[in-house]
């Protein structure tokens, strides 16, 4: 039985979106920008896709912007509003848990003359709201965090944080990398009071190489590259029609049935964390509750480096990931979010991310566990004296 | 505008009667050398020399890299070769190279003629002053230098006539396949790779073999040995990879025998099993990147216990190297960025932390027969159930 529980790090295409993308490839290949029938043809599956998204998100067509992802979006919304507001003030603030296309990014904003603060979070991941309302002053023109993060699941109070943002510092935007919630939630955007969010399509069983980023439309905001003008100038460069055709179907199935699918993986996930409870020694990470995401779950298996474990369990095509899939392949590479909540060393070494998707079933749930059970004990014996 | 390499050896040249049996090995690897060079080459040899005729459109850098790599090699020529027209089409060819090979004129030279096709009418004297002369003619910045030219032009005349005068350095060696075979103990660090090279550049044919220990080493760490023994192949000729899974003996071990003992005793099983590969496929010796004192199970005393098992010659060439001089050679052939990737190997992943430095061979051994149920079968297991990877 396959075990893929590596949806965070990217999930498998529909068919409905692997259909859609063959006939924009084969059949209706023209450039979007054409003037002819066969560019028309194209920019139909293009305004589809973007009409879906907008009213699954309640907002205008025009708000939505196609990128090549999740770190696209997040570099735009972030550079590009720093830029266009840099006369406001030069205060920028995210959390200690994002994702490195918002943390390097904030890095690259420092090193050009902004000020960029890190707000910590407690033990569950979650922001630190106390420490949030110090932070924010007069100058802060921009407040990017998480929805849900990558490694752990943990879920942000959102409305809670671009209220007192709204609040405290009206001159601030709110930019929220939605690239782990999107799918998992219903995120209405003007009803959280959120200014800019990015998604990405390959975690929501969409293809990769595709995202977006919503900007409020009374948002001002710069673009980040040059070009042909495409999508209003904001993102230059050839529409691409495949990409955004397979997100658009991939919205458009998922959201489909949305409430019970989602009832039904917070069932998969709550037999996981049962699971867990029965393997010798583990520990899980954050909350596992509904205030946690459905399909994140981080667990420590303290002596036993979890990229033995990985392996171990990849014999029995069970797929996971040691800690965040883009920080990994890099030797020592340190987690921030694990380190953010202050693991100990042993646990740091031997967490493994399990993510679910809204088919994963019960079965292959009951199955990883009882592997974990019979390989854990073994690879403990077996460690470095 | 080169239509042929005149290949220049050197040691094997003085092989007395077995010359050709080097020679036929180097036109063979000069072949494989350039398979993946696109044109037909003809590689053939004539009256102690190797050509490397070239088809008519080449990537002459990716040629000449392709020579660069074959052993036994010590100089490529690029030569210009013509059809004989009569000495004032020769001497309007020669002039053409001339120019077109060295745009800055402000040298000295030497014409040197070797008439190997006796009915030439002029004798190579009379070429050497005639030629020159017209070169002086229509390049008078050129001067002649007979003892210490910085162009030693070179004229043979044969069936055709070849013209050349730059020596391209060649990587020396012997050529693969005239020196038997021996199997390389590859790991994925930076050492291996390089001893491979070092005794694969000696004429020695290469099979290697890698200790596989999933899951504590991943499909990654398999697939980078894999480039490691690719890259070697492009040296030494296709290489046949045998990866053993090691896994079992290696927590067999752990299990029964003293930990700060472990590397020494699991270094000695994978010399056995070494050793039976290479008997089983005609290997006559192994190599290790072994260099004294590297690390804990590279002293002489490590050394000493891990050699007491074999019966086979164990080459070890890079034995009295420093490291930063290993370096530089993974550098020049290309492995050191592979080698440097951060997956585990299975020598690493169980290492105590102070292992024995000084192991002695009775103390080893007597460890070693707490093993003694299980693990010849194990050895045995291990070896039948090798993969073999063809690598080229």
């Amino acid at each position: 039985m396959e075990c893929y529980f590596d949806n965070s790090a990217t999930t498998r295409c529909y068919e409905s979106v692997k259909d859609i993308m063959i006939r924009t490839l084969t059949e209706d290949y023209g450039n979007p920008s054409s003037m002819h029938k066969k560019g028309v043809e194209a920019e139909k599956y293009v305004k589809d896709a973007r009409d879906i998204i907008a009213k699954n998100l309640k907002v205008n067509a025009k708000e939505i912007f196609f990128t090549s992802g999740g770190t696209e979006g997040n570099n735009l919304a972030i550079i590009g509003t720093a830029m266009a507001n840099c006369r406001a003030g030069n205060h920028v603030i995210t959390s200690a848990v994002e994702h490195p296309s918002v943390t390097a990014v904030m890095e690259h904003l420092e090193e050009n003359g902004f000020r960029a603060s890190y707000i910590p979070v407690d033990a569950n991941g979650v922001l630190r709201m106390d420490a949030l309302e110090a932070a924010l002053d007069e100058e802060t023109i921009l407040v990017s965090v998480m929805y849900v993060n990558n490694e752990i699941g943990a879920v942000q109070p959102i409305q809670e944080i671009a209220e007192l943002v709204h609040k405290k510092a009206p001159k601030a935007k709110i930019h929220v990398d939605a690239v782990q919630a999107y799918g998992k939630y219903r995120i209405l955007p003007k009803k959280l009071g959120i200014d800019l969010l990015t998604a990405s399509g390959h975690k929501i069983h969409g293809p990769k190489g595709v995202g977006f980023l919503y900007v409020n439309d009374k948002v001002k905001i710069k673009p980040i590259s040059y070009g042909g003008g495409q999508q209003e100038g904001m993102r230059s460069g050839t529409v691409n029609t495949t990409g955004i055709a397979g997100l658009g179907a991939a919205v458009k199935e998922l959201y489909t049935g949305f409430d019970e699918k989602i009832e039904r993986l917070y069932a998969v996930k709550q037999a996981f964390v049962n699971g867990i409870g029965t393997v010798e020694g583990a520990v899980i990470h954050g909350l596992v509750g509904k205030e946690s995401a459905p399909h994140i779950v981080n667990v420590s298996f303290p002596g036993v480096r979890s990229e033995v474990l990985l392996h171990a369990l990849e014999e029995y095509e069970i797929y996971v990931s040691a800690g965040s899939a883009c920080a990994a392949g890099k030797k020592h590479a340190v987690s921030p979010t694990l380190t953010a909540i202050r693991l100990d060393k042993e646990q740091l070494e031997s967490a493994i991310r399990f993510s679910f998707q809204l088919e994963t079933t019960l079965d292959e749930v009951e199955f990883c566990i009882e592997k974990l059970r019979e390989v854990v004990p073994k690879l403990k014996k077996y460690t470095r004296r | 505008m080169f239509q042929a390499f005149l290949i220049k050896y050197g040691e094997i040249g003085i092989k007395g009667k077995n010359r050709y049996l080097f020679e036929d090995a180097l036109v063979k690897q000069i072949r494989h050398a350039l398979k993946p060079v696109e044109g037909e080459f003809q590689v053939s040899k004539e009256q102690g020399r190797i050509y490397v005729a070239c088809p008519q459109d080449y990537d002459y850098d990716e040629a000449v890299e392709a020579l660069q790599r074959v052993f036994g090699i010590v100089g490529i020529c690029p030569t210009v070769c013509v059809e004989d027209e009569g000495f004032d089409k020769l001497s309007r060819d020669v002039l053409a190279y001339m120019d077109e090979v060295y745009p800055d004129k402000d040298k000295s030279f030497k014409v040197c003629a070797r008439r190997a096709r006796k009915n030439y009418p002029m004798d190579s004297m009379e070429i050497n002053a005639e030629m020159g002369h017209r070169i002086l003619e229509a390049y008078p910045q050129m001067h002649v230098d007979v003892h210490d030219p910085q162009i030693m032009l070179t004229i043979e005349v044969r069936e055709k006539i070849y013209i050349y005068s730059e020596i391209i350095p060649g990587p020396g060696g012997m050529p693969v396949g005239t020196n038997g075979k021996c199997m390389l103990l590859l790991s994925g660090g930076i050492d291996s790779p390089v001893a491979g090279y070092m005794v694969a550049k000696r004429g020695v044919k290469i099979d290697a073999v890698y200790f596989h220990a999933p899951p504590y080493t991943s499909e990654r760490a398999k697939q980078k040995v894999v480039d490691l023994a690719a890259q070697v192949a492009k040296y030494a000729g296709p290489v046949y990879l045998y990866v053993v899974n090691f896994t079992d003996i290696q927590l067999y071990i752990y299990d029964k025998c003293p930990h700060d003992e472990l590397t020494i005793i699991m270094r000695r099983y994978m010399m056995r099993i070494a050793e039976e590969l290479a008997r089983k496929n005609e290997a006559l010796g192994l190599i290790t990147g072994e260099s004294i004192g590297q690390v804990a199970s590279q002293t002489v005393q490590s050394l000493a216990a891990t050699n007491e098992v074999c019966t086979m010659p164990v080459f070890r060439p890079l034995i009295a190297f420093d490291k930063q001089d290993i370096i530089d050679i993974a550098e020049k052939i290309g492995t050191f960025e592979t080698s440097i990737q951060p997956y585990e190997d299975c020598c690493t992943i169980f290492v105590a932390k102070h292992p024995v430095t000084k192991p002695s061979i009775p103390v080893i051994k007597r460890s070693e027969k707490k093993l003694e149920e299980k693990i010849d079968e194990m050895v045995a297991q291990a070896i039948e159930t090798a993969e073999c990877v063809i690598v080229s």
